[in-house]
This record gives C-alpha cells, structure tokens and sequence, in this order.
C-alpha cells in the first residue's frame, strides 16, 4: 500500500518532469506560422524543416561541435589535474593543505559574472580569444575544485592498507597510482566526469563571452539567433532539443556507471 | 531482550566505526604531497588569482580609457554600497535562494526516498531525473518560455483559456517571480534528489534490519537512521544550491531580462548590466568584490553551522 503511493508519486513527478520538455519537442516539429495560428497538444502538420534548417546550415551546426570540443577537453583536463590532487587531500597532512582545499572550494562559488570581464582580458592577452581552449581552462575555475572534492570523497572510501601493501611490494607511486588506485575507484571516476561534463557543457556566460565565431557554442548561437530573426519558435525549439540530446546520450551510456558510483555513496 | 541490545549495539557499532574510522584515517604528514596538488594550483590560480587581481584592480580606479585611469581608494565601495538598486537586488536574491532551498531540499529528500533500491527502475530513474541537469541553461530559460507563454504555452494557456487565471510572466511581477521558481524547482531539484539517493544507498542494510527488529516507524527510521547518516551529502547538495542559486544568472536572464521592471533583477544579471553591458568598470569591480564576499561569507557560515548541527544530531 505504502510503496504503491511512493510509486504513482513518483511517476506524477516524472510526467512533471517531461512535460516541459515534451513541450518543446511538439514545437519543434511544427513550423512558426502553424505554431502561432493554432494550439495543439500534439504537431497535427509534422514537420521536419526546423531541424534540416539547422543541419544544412554551417553557423548552426558548428555551435554543437565547438561546444562538445571545449567540454571534452575541459573533462580531460580537470580529471587529470584532480586526480592526483584528490590523492594528496585524502591520503596526505601537508602544510596549509586545509587552507589549500578551501581555497579551492572558494572559486566554486565565485560569480561567473565577476569574471566574465577579466576573463575576456586575460585571454585576449596571451591571444586565446576564440579557442576552444580558452573556454576549457576558464570552466576548469569551478569544475577542478568541484572535481578534486568528489574524488576525494571516494579515494578516502578506499582503505590506505591497500597504499600500504602495495608500496611494501616494491610498486613506485605512479604505477601504483594507474594501475592499482584508479582503477579501484573507476565509478567515481565516472561520477566526476558526468558532473564536468555537465556543469562544463550548460554554462553559458563565459563561453560565450570568451567565443566570437570559431568556438561559438551552440547555447551562444541560440541566444543570437532570438534577436536576430524576431522568435522564430519552431526553430528555436528545435535547436533547444538538440542541445539536450549530447547530455541524455552522455548520461545513457554512465548509467550503470552512475547506479554504482551512487551506490557507494559518494558523489 | 536481544532485539534492543541489537538496536543499541548497531549505534554503538556506528560510535566506535566513526572513532575508529578518525583513527585510521589519520593522515601521513608529507609536505611533498604539495607536487601532486601542484597541477591543481597553477590551473586554478591561473583562472582565478588573475582576474581577481584585476577586479581589485578596477574597484579602486576610475578608467576613463586605455591608459587613463586614477586612483580613486574607495569611492566605488561606498558608491555601490549606498546603492539602491543593489539592495533590492541583494534582498529579491536572499528572498529567491531561501525559498529555493526550503521547497527544494525537502522535495529532493522525498523523491530520493521514493527511488526504486533495485531493478531496471534504479538505471530509469536516474537517467530521468538527471535529464534537466544537462540542460544548457539558456535552453531551460527557452524551454519555459516556450512553455509557458499565454498564447502558446500548455503553462500559460491552460491557465488563461481553461482555468481563466489571468497569467502572464512578462507583465505581472509575481507570475514573473512563479514562473521563475517553477522553473529553478523543476531544473534543480534533480540534483538534491541525486545526492540524497546516492547519501541513502550508502547506509548498510544491516541499519535498516535492525530499525525493522526494533519495530521503528517509518518516520523514526528517517529521523535517526536515514537523515543522519546523509549528512555528508545533505551538507554538499545544501551549500551547492545555496550557491548555485545565489549565481544565478543565465535561466531568468532568458526567460524574463529581470523583468518586468526589476522584479526579477537578481544580482548577477544585475552586475552583467553594469560590468558588461555600461561598462562601468570600477563600480563593476566593487560591485564584484561585494557580490564575492557575500557568497563566501554565507557558504562558510553555513558550512560551519551544518557540520556542527550533524555531529550534535547524530545518533
């Protein structure tokens, strides 16, 4: 009886959840004038236009593939500095380490917007301005704190017998590291890399003050886009829905990857 | 007799792991662990003690143009501080992340509490429930808008046409203030009903057996076994969203420009405007440094607060 209500309340909140989005997929397959002149639950005239006049059109689809470059390199880059870092919090005392670690937190709560300026003039400084590379370092400023502070959460799960053991078997610190460490704490691995692919991947202040054209990502375009041709809501909805696709395809193949990080119970 | 030696057994068991865990845990002092954290410092001071320096560097100036600036100590701080706007704006950004945090941590707890343990419904629900944190957040802006306009939102149009609810979130204040928390509600709930999952599947089922022996209610079984023991998470899923939506800029930026007037003007887009938009770069960087302090200020206190409140609680 108890589970039964726990069950339709979840499902109640589930279809709350979609709704908006379904609401925008059934715009997104009607043209702008069908929208406008008639309300429909469901696209009566299903049309595809919106989404040919994105793909057939360089200055949109360019927008996904600058925004999964600079994403992806953001990953790659937070993981690899945060990992060994991680390591040095939960197995290490140093000194100022606690300092250190809330310094880090701090920039997590730093304002995007605080930044925004300096971070326009620091990059066209060393001539960044417009790379993919650019918009990767400036999201590492919240996305290597927040890295470093998931794993270390996990690393500290890991009993330090096992550092112990294998240091005494003669292994050196990187390949114990690689070989045995990570290895050991793969889902929080995945669990972090599933929060730098996101938080990297929905920003859009600094991606898109740090953009012109070349690494313009595809949240950036939209926004233009809006002024530009006076809402055209078909293909604003449709553009809006392919943005959601990378992160439900992401978060499709981390599922079982997420089920067991979350079942060890860190995040 | 057993069963409540059990119960008393299992929280004390809890006691002495934590104790015992405190003394394992205690750290190998090592100051060359500082190479590893290294690689984490150049990256992050790169990004952030620069253009922090430069911040502090416009609060205290009057940049006329490249080149010409002068002195000014500080005459931005007061300026920014006697600021009517910025008051406004500060109090509508404490009224917005308090209520963001008292409808959604409660409701993330319960979702959390109402996930499938096992089964293929454990995989569903997480893929459902984290959909909307992958959202672009100017999309989620465009997702509201478009579902929620009068003329043709299902938002907006059952209530005008069939409930015959006047709304409209461009021109009212309040229905502006409504659809904004709507929105934060349905795109950030998600992430405290994550955390708080993965907080509840940690807690070994021997807990739960013995509440089960000892014949504790639902209710107690949430009070002393489940709340306590998410903390930890409770703790991150709580500063994150009090941060998180104190910075927030990008979803009500789209869905209303801080309108209609003010009304929904919070203190990022508020300091967008003047940075980035006037330009006005020495009120802009006070504005910042204020902005800055103030987060810091709360997300320390509240952070003290909490681990205090966990340890005294526990049980």
């Amino acid at each position: 009886m108890k589970g039964k209500k726990k069950f339709v309340g979840l499902i109640i909140y589930f279809i709350l959840l979609v709704i908006p989005i379904y609401w925008m997929l059934n715009m997104s397959l009607r043209s702008n004038a069908d929208i406008l002149a008639s309300f429909s639950l469901y696209p009566e005239n299903l049309t595809f236009m919106n989404y040919r006049a994105i793909f057939t059109d360089p200055s949109w689809y360019m927008g996904y593939v600058n925004a999964i470059l600079y994403v992806v390199l953001n990953t790659v880059i937070s993981l690899g500095v945060a990992l060994p870092a991680a390591y040095a919090f939960s197995r290490y005392q140093f000194v100022g380490d606690k300092q250190m670690f809330f310094w880090l937190l701090t920039n997590r709560m730093a304002p995007a917007a605080v930044f925004a300026l300096p971070f326009f003039q620091l990059y066209s400084t060393f001539g960044l301005l417009d790379t993919h590379i650019a918009v990767a370092l400036a999201h590492c400023l919240f996305n290597v704190p927040l890295a470093v502070w998931i794993l270390e959460g996990f690393m500290s799960g890991v009993p330090r017998e096992i550092d112990e053991t294998a240091f005494i078997d003669g292994y050196s610190f990187p390949k114990f590291f690689i070989t045995i460490f990570i290895p050991l704490i793969r889902a929080g691995v995945g669990v972090t890399a599933f929060f730098c692919f996101m938080f990297s991947w929905v920003e859009l202040l600094l991606a898109r003050t740090l953009t012109v054209t070349d690494a313009k990502p595809i949240s950036a375009i939209m926004t233009r886009t809006i002024s530009a041709t006076g809402l055209d809501y078909g293909l604003l909805a449709a553009a809006g829905i392919l943005t959601i696709v990378p992160g439900a395809a992401v978060i499709w193949f981390v599922r079982n990857h997420m089920a067991k990080g979350f079942a060890l119970g860190r995040v | 007799m057993w069963v409540s030696v059990l119960g008393v057994r299992v929280s004390g068991d809890h006691f002495n792991l934590t104790r015992y865990g405190g003394l394992i845990m205690e750290k190998w002092p090592n100051n060359r662990a500082w190479l590893l954290v290294l690689p984490v410092f150049v990256i992050v001071a790169f990004s952030a003690i620069i253009p922090l320096m430069t911040v502090i560097n416009y609060s205290v100036q009057d940049i006329f143009g490249p080149g010409q600036s002068v002195f000014v100590g500080t005459e931005w701080f007061g300026q920014m501080l006697g600021n009517e706007r910025l008051h406004d704006a500060l109090w509508r950004q404490f009224l917005f992340s308090g209520l963001v945090l008292l409808i959604e941590m409660p409701l993330g707890i319960l979702i959390a509490l109402a996930m499938p343990k096992k089964g293929w419904g454990v995989p569903a629900s997480l893929v459902t429930i984290a959909l909307p944190l992958l959202i672009p957040w100017n999309t989620i802006g465009t997702i509201w808008i478009i579902f929620t306009r009068p003329d043709i939102g299902l938002f907006g149009y059952g209530m005008n046409k069939l409930l015959g609810i006047p709304f409209d979130h461009t021109a009212t204040s309040l229905d502006a203030w409504i659809t904004v928390m709507l929105m934060e509600v349905w795109h950030w709930t998600p992430l405290v009903a994550l955390l708080a999952y993965a907080g509840l599947r940690a807690i070994p089922e021997a807990y739960y057996q013995a509440a089960r022996i000892d014949g504790a209610s639902a209710w107690s079984t949430f009070l002393y076994i489940q709340l306590p023991k998410m903390r930890g998470v409770l703790t991150i899923a709580f500063l994150l969203r009090f941060m998180d939506s104190f910075l927030i800029y990008a979803e009500p930026f789209v869905l209303t420009g801080g309108g209609p007037g003010n009304a929904t003007t919070f203190l990022s887009i508020y300091l967008v405007k003047i940075a980035l938009l006037q330009f006005d770069l020495g009120p802009g960087g006070a504005f910042s440094l204020i902005y800055f302090v103030i987060v810091l200020l709360f997300s320390f206190i509240f952070y003290q607060a909490l681990q205090r409140v966990g340890k005294g609680g526990t049980v």
